[in-house]
């Protein structure tokens, strides 16, 4: 567990006496665990063509679908008794009027009132950039503002998300995005946009893939490469990734194998001692992978480092190193796999970015450029790897609870860890988890995304 | 049995990076070192939960509890518990020794896969309680009255309480295994700037290699330490030439710490296999086994030097399989010292030798150099005794898979091991295009 004594006095007696503010303890995903805990509201309004689907999903994981009782004076949810909701998902993607939008007010009000603990907020909208004049794009828009703002209300550890969907995505291909956002897997991932288009590649044949909705093997025969696997959140990722179902090539410098042999060795994997940043690290990669394992599903560019300094001090070697590893690693990796045959199909690339890169911070311009340059990369590299039936993504963490923000000063660790909507530190397993279902044959939709990991986080929001 | 034989193939290999005695591996036994690399291992082959033919290891300086010291590292592994292990000891030979054992398993279609190799630690050394008080100890423990073990306690002596600690020296002559080593330079009259260049040249070599990423996947670092820590990158002849003698007497005495291997601790191992099983398990066939020799000399009552058995064992092995000491791509020589590298080289090329002492017509001849120990050995990485065979073949494996690529042709190459006790174990590696 981690350091963090507030949080974990939070349920106690003693904090209450105090006055202390409470730290919602968040749902977390085990093996085993129902997708569902409690009924789920899902309402349209608008033609809307995700509520059907969605409600086989929630019937298909034993949970009972709500729906809201609209009348003249007032919208009812009708929940049995005092039983809390899970979740409330709103297809907005035929909201297209004002009118529209005060329904889907109407509905949430009552909604958000009835919510549990890790309860779920999910809307999905349409994409403003295809609506069919100013006021459907102004509604499609205005979701974003509204989302946000219900994720800095909601409390409990509950979460609110949006997933903007192209008018071109069939319901499967929102499938794996909804699964996510509903399940405790995406715990620390709050206040967050997401756009689901039509999948790339050719269409899966779900039929021919190893039983994709088994919901404790999502990675199912699938190889995944994890750079800087040796320890932190690389090892979390590793885990995780094993936990569900991935074949793991642990990656990281030949220094770090120690570790590496621990992670390889309890994922039941394979450790490959590589310097990323050498000239032939790409080829190492790549003929490592055709050799032993044929090809790859899932490459997780995660090894990075920091070398800390103000700018006034920086010197080269600090910002050289920072950049070749962070970001030019990671560049030139891509460009050997996209020219490279070893892609398997439905490939999908995941990198990790962060909060530094979207917000900045003191003393990392070294670091936050090059997790801003991964941005940079990650969106212009989709539509290459579309062209191969592979998606590219980033995940960018927040404060996330590692041995690096355990040595960081008291201070600066509690105002980490605090300012946002969860109030707390996420774990590496939130950042593992997200790139869990975006290493997903499913996620074929998701492409060019960057995904935060900061339980909606004010830093560069 | 099987109506033919196969070529066992060498996979792969791992190793801890070796440390000089009572470094950093000060506190690790053989058992933490000899688990650790076969994890190692595991993890570079993904072998978690794998059951192998057999696991072949030992160690030269073992403790009285580490009796089953391998199949122990094996329970302690990631390996599964059901695969079968034994140690063996022959010395410095040991883990060559082992990876033969191994091979020829293979070869005879007894098993499929394996791993051999050994450790060694001169810093957890197993000291033993004078033999005069073990043997009061022993009778005090079966004694059945209390007036028999009184008399027994009457025994003890002051003198008793000296510990007997483990000697680098033979038990025969009471020599030094360097002091044995110096007699041979004094024979074969080997220089000592020779004996500096060739100490330069395994550190060099080892540098590279390591700058290189050569040893990327065959080393894991243990106990934070990422290199051999007896590799001095910088060494020179010019520094090798200013340290004293430590070996000989005299205005002839050449040997130093520098052209010498210092006590070290480590452990190394190889992935041995059929070529079926490792296509199976998708790994690569770095090399294949063809043919090993083990020679002994009398070096206690004959002319022989302790360390110049394999001196006579290439011969036999060269013989038997119609090649000449040229017909090699690589040459991988022990460096127990350079001295012994040196005199080893002299005597194949020494005419009378040949005649006299290894009953040919001819000698075998001199060997390019340039094809020497080419990634360094244990001058510069330093010698765990047991773990020394282990570091050899998955290094000259890899060498061997490197050239055979670059080159498009088949490579082979030489290993050769002299042993404390006057014997030898040497072998052939072939990788093919």
């Amino acid at each position: 567990m981690s350091n963090d004594l507030l949080s974990n006095l939070s349920n106690t007696p003693v904090a209450k006496q105090l006055g202390l503010p409470t730290v919602p303890r968040l749902r977390r995903f085990e093996p085993g665990q129902a997708l569902l805990s409690g009924p789920v509201l899902v309402t349209s309004v608008g033609d809307g063509r995700f509520a059907k689907p969605i409600s086989a999903l929630v019937e298909e994981n034993g949970q009972r679908v709500v729906t809201a009782e609209r009348s003249e004076s007032r919208t009812s949810i009708d929940t049995a008794g005092e039983e809390k909701l899970n979740a409330a998902v709103l297809d907005l993607t035929g909201a297209t009027t004002l009118a529209d939008l005060a329904a889907a007010r109407e509905i949430l009000t009552p909604a958000v009132k009835k919510l549990g603990p890790s309860g779920r907020v999910l809307l999905l909208g349409a994409e403003p950039g295809e609506a069919s004049g100013a006021e459907a794009a102004a509604v499609a828009q205005s979701l974003d503002g509204f989302v946000r703002s219900i994720g800095k209300e909601l409390r409990f550890g509950a979460t609110a998300n949006l997933l903007i969907v192209s008018g071109d995505a069939a319901p499967s291909a929102v499938d794996s995005s909804v699964r996510f956002f509903l399940s405790s897997r995406s715990a620390y991932v709050d206040g967050q946009n997401v756009h689901v288009g039509a999948p790339v590649g050719p269409t899966l044949d779900p039929a021919g893939m190893d039983d994709p909705h088994d919901p404790d093997l999502p990675l199912r025969g699938r190889v995944a490469v994890v750079t800087g696997a040796a320890r932190g959140i690389g090892a979390a990722i590793a885990d995780t990734l094993a936990r569900d179902g991935a074949t793991i090539v642990a990656v990281d410098i030949p220094a770090a194998g120690e570790g590496l042999a621990k992670t390889a060795n309890r994922t039941g994997g394979t450790a490959l001692q590589l310097d990323i940043t050498a000239d032939d690290a790409p080829a190492r990669l790549i003929s490592h992978l055709e050799q032993r394992h044929g090809g790859v599903d899932l490459v997780v560019h995660n090894a990075g480092i920091t070398r800390d300094k103000l700018l006034a001090n920086m010197t080269e070697d600090r910002w050289n190193s920072v950049l070749a590893v962070n970001l030019g690693a990671q560049l030139k990796i891509n460009a050997a796999l996209l020219e490279s045959s070893v892609l398997n199909e439905a490939a999908r690339i995941v990198c990790v970015s962060s909060q530094s890169g979207i917000a900045g911070n003191r003393g990392q311009t070294n670091y936050a450029a090059s997790k801003a340059g991964v941005i940079g990369m990650v969106r212009a590299l989709a539509p290459k790897f579309a062209e191969r039936g592979a998606t590219i993504n980033a995940v960018a963490p927040g404060f996330i609870e590692t041995e690096m923000t355990g040595h960081m000063p008291i201070g600066t660790r509690e105002a980490g860890r605090r300012v946002n909507s969860l109030k707390q530190g996420g774990l590496p397993v939130d950042v593992a988890e997200t790139i869990g279902w975006l290493g997903q044959a499913e996620s074929g939709g998701v492409n060019g995304q960057v995904v935060r990991v900061c339980g909606q986080s004010m830093l560069g929001a | 049995m099987p109506a033919s034989t196969r070529r066992a193939a060498v996979i792969g290999g791992n190793r801890i990076p070796f440390a000089r005695a009572n470094g950093a591996y000060s506190r690790a036994s053989n058992l933490d070192m000899l688990t650790a690399t076969l994890d190692g291992l595991v993890a570079r082959f993904g072998l978690s939960g794998e059951r192998l033919g057999e696991v072949v290891a030992g160690a030269v300086l073992k403790h009285s509890r580490d009796f089953n010291l391998t199949r122990e590292a094996v329970l302690g592994s990631r390996l599964d518990p059901a695969t079968a292990a034994y140690d063996v000891q022959q010395a410095c030979g040991t883990g060559l020794q082992a990876a033969i054992a191994v091979a020829n398993k293979i070869a005879l279609g007894q098993i499929e896969s394996g791993v051999a190799g050994g450790v060694d630690t001169a810093s957890d050394a197993p000291i033993a309680l004078h033999d005069d008080l073990r043997r009061v100890l022993v009778r005090l423990n079966a004694a059945k009255s209390p007036v028999d073990r009184l008399k027994l306690v009457g025994q003890l002596r002051p003198g008793q309480i000296v510990p007997e600690i483990p000697q680098n020296s033979e038990p025969r002559t009471g020599l030094s295994m360097g002091e044995h080593a110096a007699r041979t330079a004094l024979e074969w009259g080997i220089g000592r700037a020779e004996q500096d260049e060739l100490t330069a040249a395994s550190h060099q070599h080892l540098a590279a290699a390591y700058d290189r990423g050569f040893f990327d996947d065959l080393v894991t670092p243990y106990l934070k330490l990422t290199k051999d820590n007896n590799l001095r990158a910088d060494s020179s002849v010019e520094k090798l030439g200013k340290l004293k003698p430590v070996f000989g007497k005299g205005p002839d005495a050449t040997m130093t710490a520098g052209n010498s291997t210092p006590l070290t601790d480590g452990s190394a191992l190889v992935l041995l296999g059929s070529d079926e099983w490792a296509a199976e398990h998708r790994l690569p066939v770095l090399a294949h086994v063809v043919d090993s020799e083990t020679a002994a000399v009398d070096y206690v009552h004959g002319p022989d030097g302790l360390l110049t058995a394999p001196v006579y064992a290439v011969p036999r092995m060269l013989a038997r399989n119609g090649l000449t000491l040229q017909d090699f791509d690589l040459y991988e020589i022990h460096e127990a010292f350079a001295s012994t590298v040196l005199a080893t080289q002299k005597a194949w090329e020494d005419a009378a030798f040949a005649k006299e002492r290894l009953g040919l017509d001819a000698p075998l001849g001199p060997i390019d150099i340039t094809k020497l120990n080419v990634a360094g050995s244990s001058l510069a990485a330093g010698h765990p005794f047991a773990a020394t065979g282990g570091r050899i073949v998955a290094t000259l494996a890899k060498l061997l898979r490197e050239r055979a690529t670059e080159e498009n042709k088949d490579q082979r190459g030489l290993i050769s091991i002299c042993a404390a006790g006057g014997q030898g174990v040497v072998a052939i590696l072939e990788a093919k295009a």
